[in-house]
């Protein structure tokens, strides 16, 4: 599944699309403790967080995942939404809890 | 001196300032990228220099970061003036934050920043004093 086909999918609400949408994604990971979704986010994964303050955009960058999916309501902070048009990051953002977005990204990997 | 086929670069990081951390792992990362590195190797490289871009904003007023690329690998030396590190096996233990509260609800503080640039590097040499500042080389081989 890419970026895109999770954009299609329209189950999430698309924030930002970012310059790489044919990308595929491998799987979801959850964690919003950045240094450890910095060491520890698989690379071209969709990283599932409530923390979305402006440093998330630069642990995804930094750690390569294919997206962000912000979960339980959580938007960018100022800086960060200040920060997303700079950002190459796709980033979506959704009323689900971690747990189900990341079962619904889990199904369609798997559909 | 550097030798010839040695490319240096150098950035400052800010002090208390969030929204600019990644800026130097960023443009490194991209540098390497263009230069065709491993992916494995920049990687490892982000994460490292991240943390320490992370580790001078919260606890050492800002710093430097003078890098020096060669065929053979990175050496990447991070100078601080802050208050310096008064127990460094401590601080190496995953877990162990000296963080506030205000940066635990940043997404930071887990006691993982010295633990990840150790693990992210085939060398890591720490020379602190208190209460004149740190400097720490990494070398990460290619």
């Amino acid at each position: 599944m890419t970026v895109n086909d999770l954009i299609n999918a329209d189950i999430f609400k698309t924030i930002k699309v970012g310059t790489s949408p044919e990308r595929e994604i491998t799987k979801p990971f959850n964690c919003d403790l950045l240094s450890i979704a910095m060491s520890k986010a698989p690379s071209d994964c969709a990283w599932i967080t409530v923390m979305g303050n402006v440093n998330t955009l630069a642990v995804a960058t930094l750690a390569d995942v294919a997206c962000i999916i912000l979960a339980e309501g959580v938007l960018l902070d100022e800086a960060g939404a200040a920060k997303l048009e700079s950002t190459d990051i796709t980033v979506f953002s959704t009323d689900m809890p971690v747990f189900e977005a990341s079962l619904a990204v889990n199904n369609l990997l798997n559909a | 001196m550097a030798a010839s086929n040695t490319i240096t670069l150098h950035y400052d990081v800010p002090n208390d300032d969030f929204t600019r951390a990644g800026e130097a792992s960023s443009d490194l990362k991209s540098k390497l990228k263009q230069m065709g590195v491993d992916p494995g190797a920049i990687r490892k490289v982000a994460i490292a220099l991240y943390e320490a871009e992370i580790n001078m904003i919260i606890h050492a007023n800002g710093g430097t970061i003078d890098v020096e690329i060669s065929e053979t690998g990175l050496k990447i030396v991070l100078k601080d003036v802050g208050p310096g590190i008064n127990d460094i096996t401590q601080a190496l233990q995953a877990g162990f934050s000296t963080a506030l509260e205000q940066i635990r609800i940043l997404g930071f503080g887990a006691g993982m920043g010295l633990p990840n640039m150790l693990k992210n590097t085939d060398d890591m040499i720490i020379d602190s004093i208190v209460g004149v500042g740190t400097t720490i080389t990494l070398f990460i081989n290619m």
